[in-house]
């Protein structure tokens, strides 16, 4: 994976796979500690203890495959940057991924295009809500999908489903930019 | 003399067709085209986002309403990613495989919207059984 908003993507379709009506995808960025945190809570069917200790090997998969890279891609990428990879994960209720990222290593990837990451993720499920919040130190910005309405996505009448996705990609690139000003 | 209805043009007609085309279409949910780009960690890591974001920017821009977008998981066959399959109403599905960005706004004109399969970009035509 290129960035981190590929990884975003890539784990938060294992939550959709997993059956979750809800998505939620938090990026914390702490400049001063230099850290940023990056969790991924659905409450899709869960793990339990046995598989979620296994989910980071990728020669295990719970989808009937002989391997599994995505939560081993990002525990190595999580690694490199002296962070690591949490799972805490409950059969039936769902699951929390949470991995650090030592914000200035020189193996720290780019943060990369998050808008486009959300806007495939809804744009493959839209049945899911998804709920995306980004900070940075004090500023704080919230996005999600139930709260969207027309008014939001076009003067004029209603938006088809593809102009709502590209809406949703600017706003949230927008809304991550602005916070890093 | 007034009150006089104005003559139907053949932009009209054009018009009336495309606004009523999804009710006439096969397929439940009443699309007329389904895309599907597989979005495994292997179809992602290839590029796949990227052949999403191009499909819907292009569907946006067409403002056909009778196509629609979906993602899936791996498609089984990773080197060949990123893939993609086209469904159209009352014809076989096309599987492209080795895509990106331009490949699938070709493949979003030529096929989806004008009928003619890209054949170079092509994997295979049918369904898995059939292949």
């Amino acid at each position: 994976m290129d960035d981190i908003s590929l990884h975003i993507l890539d784990i938060a379709e294992n939550s959709a796979a997993a059956g979750a009506r809800n998505i939620a995808i938090r990026v914390f960025e702490d400049p001063e500690a230099g850290s940023l945190t990056l969790e991924i809570e659905d409450d899709g069917c869960g793990m339990d203890a046995e598989t979620a200790a296994r989910a980071a090997d990728p020669f295990f998969s719970a989808k009937g495959k002989k391997f599994g890279l995505g939560i081993p891609f990002l525990e190595q990428a999580a690694q490199e940057t002296g962070g690591g990879l949490r799972i805490d994960s409950r059969p039936g209720r769902g699951t929390k991924l949470t991995s650090s990222f030592g914000l200035s290593h020189i193996d720290m990837k780019p943060i990369g295009d998050i808008g486009q990451s959300v806007m495939a993720l809804v744009g493959g499920h839209p049945d899911v809500r998804v709920v995306f919040e980004y900070r940075r130190g004090t500023c704080r910005f919230y996005f999600d999908t139930d709260k969207l309405n027309e008014g939001d996505i076009k003067e004029g009448g209603p938006a088809s489903f593809p102009d709502r996705l590209l809406v949703i990609k600017a706003m949230i690139n927008n809304g991550i930019q602005r916070r890093q000003m | 003399m007034p009150g006089e209805a104005r003559k139907l043009t053949v932009e009209d007609l054009k018009r009336i067709k495309e606004e009523h085309r999804a009710t006439f279409t096969l397929r439940e949910g009443g699309y007329r085209a389904k895309v599907t780009v597989n979005m495994g960690t292997c179809g992602i890591a290839a590029g796949a986002r990227e052949v999403m974001n191009a499909l819907v920017e292009e569907l946006s821009a067409s403002g056909a309403k009778d196509v629609i977008v979906t993602t899936a998981g791996c498609g089984g066959l990773c080197s060949r990613e990123p893939m993609a399959w086209v469904e159209i109403a009352g014809q076989p599905v096309v599987r492209y495989c080795d895509l990106n960005g331009q490949k699938i706004k070709r493949i979003f004109k030529e096929h989806i919207l004008d009928g003619r399969v890209v054949e170079e970009y092509a994997l295979a035509v049918g369904d898995e059984t059939s292949y």
